[in-house]
């Protein structure tokens, strides 16, 4: 197999622009003619469906919630960039590309973020025709607000629910293509497997979690935007649902799977507080640009936030950080966290949380604008933890929150598969090893609405090949082989539950491939994954039967799938010998214990291909090179 | 861990609707809920309980959620008759239960209505939310061709009150709480949504119209102005949208 990432020639700004002169167009006839399945309905899912419907493409959509408008892009909360340089302030297409691109440690593809920098501007003016109601200044205009990573102010935003009205008004531009016919949507279905016949993605099996049934559905070309893996860690900011399996399933059928080590823990969390904990909840990044992070000085230090005098505070981001203080990236920002709670500095009952302080800000600019900024936020903090952030300082402690690897996409957005494209936080395309905030919005809806319906078009105007039909015998032995899981699934009967399980994954994960990693930590625990998947196949008691619906059952697929991966995920942090952005090897640091890449070296993508169970995976790199920006050690002082 | 008779935990006695399908019938089952910490969320809690069922061979409760961060609309359950619970303002996965005592009866039943039928157990099909957004719950643009974002000038005040009103979750808990079952809130919110804003006026009356038609025909009751939903809504939208889209109503009706 060979990696071409069909990068364009000709000058970075010009990329784009010439590339879409040269993909090849499908006459309107022929796009009616052109079936499309599209798996999840998050930003980049949505708009890829409604985009393609528009287009004439008869389009089929799948999600596993009972309605796209819950996909888990509604829970991002602080906002989008785009280089619209409405602040005047030397916001441009090139700042925003090279902050991501920085941002990210160098290891993602100039062409690719330079493309995403400059379709930024698009998406907001797509997003206000639809009517998301962005936050406005006096006179109208639309307002804007920092983000982690950037000293410019470039973020456009909805309160603290941007995910949620970006979302919805994708939901809404599909809702009117269900509506037109040119969308077949099918809720609670849960792709299982990818049909390839003659080397190309030609349709799905799905399940239907309400029946239990198993579906095939056959198309021209299928596209993946079923999000990302952080749930392989069991606490995460993610969605419970939120599943690596339609990924997964595809790797096993050919697609490779690239940066698997490359998971974003993000700063601003509320912490763990207790063993039956389902999930952590995130706290906008955005309020790192008023809040300030501290801890007591010393770590006897024990009194309450409001009795720690000034001088006996350690607000150590800005101390350490003057030029960003507490706007570094999140990688950085995490990092520090821990290093200051390994100190035995961290605050409240588990000394694994920091202060996030509002209360210069709220003494500076009154409650009221702090509440219009923050409002939904705090009282968020409030419910959960049963503390007023008004009052008091916001404890908070990272947390898996986005994974930038995911599967390997050329230019185009196609996997190494023919006809699965692959948009959103599935595919690895765009954030390097660290993805900056307000980002991910950006990344998801630039996919969906103004890169795929191009690039698809390319794909079916060059492809020929039969019209599929459900019954080719490729569909039937991906049913086959998905009903005989299932069954072996049901039948073993053990004695720990599908989550005790998933628990024990996610702990591994956190303690040895989490926020800092150690090559013998590493070793350890692919060992310990090996055997927790080993010992799940005989001793998970799922409960139920395959019929109807059944959640359980459901978890079970996807948990096993995440025990496949864990081992990918460790097995491509042991082969990364460099620190860069989330991945944070302990051997490889400078001086100052800030990431030391290796980019003589590891200056690539790694990328994964499937060689069958029991096989280890095959190794692929795809080099990446720099010939506009130079490569320097990112700093953040 | 600490255990029942320490403060921070409580035992409960949960009264839990049970229904296999859409066509069974269903009814209430007694289950108890031991050692549950006060600092556990309302669906960790019952996590907690499906987790013992597994063990013990017993077919689990099923209940919708995801995000379990109160913004995805997924879950949500009466409690005590109360849709998503006693607290104001807050969805069923953000309920702590430290709003619970110790030896308290928790009955936790689906949302009831006639347009949302049961899946199993505290599952509902809400898919007659999604029917009424694609009859016009949205700005008809294709992508492309949009002018600058800056182009359309929005007052504060129109933005923030469009804000309020895009709030909403598509939970249904507003239909739980009327008496009526009506969808009015839903339909309001979204409604006023683009009422506020210049983009959405073009098709301000084509949409009031079919909006309201769709929630008709799926078979939503009246409002009464009970106010019910208010109350219960747990983005606490206003039922000042439920006034704006009945105007935006009579004004298609009349023109």
């Amino acid at each position: 197999m060979q990696l071409d990432s069909k990068i364009p020639d000709g000058p970075l700004s010009e990329k784009w622009d010439r590339h879409r002169f040269e993909l090849k167009l499908v006459n309107p006839a022929n796009k009616t003619k052109s079936k499309i399945i599209v798996v999840g309905t998050g930003l980049a899912g949505a708009s890829a469906s409604a985009t393609l419907a528009e287009l004439g493409y008869e389009v089929m959509t799948f999600c596993i919630q009972d309605s796209p408008r819950r996909a888990h892009s509604i829970a991002a909360q602080g906002g989008i960039n785009a280089a619209k340089n409405y602040q005047n302030d030397g916001d441009s297409i090139w700042r925003l590309f090279y902050d991501t691109i920085k941002g990210g440690d160098f290891r993602s593809r100039e062409a690719n973020v330079y493309r995403l920098a400059q379709i930024s501007n698009n998406i907001i003016d797509q997003c206000v025709a639809q009517g998301v109601p962005f936050a406005r200044e006096y006179g109208g205009q639309l307002a804007n607000r920092s983000f982690g990573g950037a000293q410019v102010s470039r973020t456009f935003y909805a309160r603290g629910q941007t995910g949620q009205q970006l979302l919805l008004g994708a939901y809404g531009s599909l809702s009117r293509q269900i509506a037109a016919g040119k969308v077949r949507l099918f809720t609670r279905r849960e792709m299982l497997d990818l049909v390839v016949i003659d080397g190309k993605a030609r349709g799905i099996i799905a399940r239907n979690l309400v029946s239990g049934e198993l579906e095939k559905h056959a198309a021209d070309a299928v596209v993946l935007a079923s999000g990302g893996y952080g749930n392989a860690f069991y606490l995460s900011t993610n969605a419970m649902g939120s599943n690596i399996s339609a990924a997964f399933a595809s790797y096993r059928k050919g697609a490779s799977f690239a940066n698997p080590c490359f998971v974003q823990i993000h700063p601003t969390c509320i912490p763990v507080h207790g063993t039956y904990q389902s999930k952590l909840t995130l706290m906008s990044e955005s309020l790192r640009n008023d809040g300030r992070v501290w801890v007591p000085r010393s770590p006897e230090d024990r009194r309450p936030p409001d009795q720690i005098p000034e001088t006996e505070r350690d607000y150590y981001l800005e101390e350490k950080y003057p030029r960003f203080g507490n706007l570094v990236p999140r990688d950085v920002a995490s990092r520090r966290a821990k290093v200051q709670c390994d100190m035995g500095k961290g605050v409240g009952d588990t000394r694994l949380a920091v202060y996030l302080d509002l209360k210069d800000a709220i003494e500076k600019d009154g409650r009221d604008v702090i509440a219009r900024k923050y409002g939904n936020l705090f009282e968020m903090y409030e419910k959960i933890t049963a503390q007023d952030p008004y009052e008091t300082p916001m404890m908070i402690y990272p947390a898996v929150h986005y994974t930038m690897g995911g599967l390997w996409v050329d230019y185009n957005l196609m996997s190494t598969i023919p006809g699965l494209f692959v948009l959103g936080e599935a595919n690895f395309s765009d954030h390097g090893a660290n993805r900056l905030g307000a980002s991910a919005l950006m990344q998801g809806l630039a996919d969906g609405y103004f890169i795929i319906p191009y690039s698809i078009g390319d794909y079916l105007a060059k492809s020929s090949h039969d019209t599929a039909r459900e019954d080719h015998s490729a569909f039937n032995e991906s049913s086959l082989q998905v009903e005989t899981r299932i069954k072996k699934l049901l039948s073993i009967g053990g004695k720990r539950t599908v989550d005790d399980f998933h628990r024990e994954l996610g702990h591994i994960l956190w303690e040895n491939c989490g926020m800092t990693r150690k090559e013998k930590d590493l070793k350890k625990a692919k060992k310990l994954i090996a055997d927790l998947r080993a010992e799940f196949w005989e001793n998970v008691l799922v409960g139920g039967t395959g019929k109807g619906f059944n959640q359980s059952l459901e978890k079970a697929g996807r948990v096993a799938d995440f025990l496949q991966f864990g081992e990918l995920m460790v097995m491509d942090a042991l082969e990364r010998k460099e620190s860069c952005g989330c991945h944070f090897n302990e051997d490889f640091q400078t001086d100052e214990h800030e990431a030391l890449r290796d980019d003589e070296n590891f200056c690539h993508v790694s990328a994964w291909e499937y060689r069958g169970e029991g096989s280890k995976p095959k190794f692929h790199k795809e080099p990446l090179e720099f010939e506009n920006v130079e490569l320097t050690q990112r700093s953040y002082k | 861990m600490t255990k029942a008779g320490n403060k921070s935990c409580i035992n409960l006695k949960l009264k839990v609707w049970r229904q296999k399908g859409p066509d069974v019938k269903g009814r209430f089952e007694t289950y108890k809920a031991r050692d549950v910490s006060t600092n556990m969320s309302f669906l960790e809690m019952l996590d907690v309980v499906n987790e013992e069922m597994i063990l013990s061979g017993k077919d689990p409760i099923a209940f919708d959620h995801d995000c379990r961060e109160g913004i995805c609309g997924a879950c949500g359950t009466m409690v005590n008759g109360r849709a998503h619970g006693p607290e104001k303002g807050t969805t069923l996965c953000q309920l702590h239960m430290r709003h619970f005592s110790n030896g308290d009866t928790v009955i936790i039943e689906p949302w009831r209505s006639r347009a949302f039928k049961v899946v199993k157990d505290l599952v509902l099909d809400r898919s007659v939310f999604d029917k009424i957004i694609q009859a016009g719950g949205y700005i008809s643009v294709n992508t492309g061709g949009a002018p600058d974002g800056n182009a359309i000038p929005v007052p504060q005040e129109s933005a923030e009150k469009a804000m309020d009103a895009a709030a909403c979750i598509g939970c249904g808990a507003c239909v739980a709480a009327c008496p009526n079952a009506s969808a009015m809130l839903f339909v309001g919110a979204k409604v006023s949504q683009f009422t506020l804003l210049p983009q959405g006026l073009p098709e301000a009356k084509k949409r009031a119209l079919a909006m309201i038609g769709k929630m008709d025909e799926l078979g939503f009751g009246n409002c009464t102005n009970e106010t019910e939903c208010e109350k219960e809504c747990p983005k606490e939208i206003s039922i000042e949208n439920i006034a704006r889209m009945n105007r935006e109503f009579l004004k298609a009706g009349l023109s």
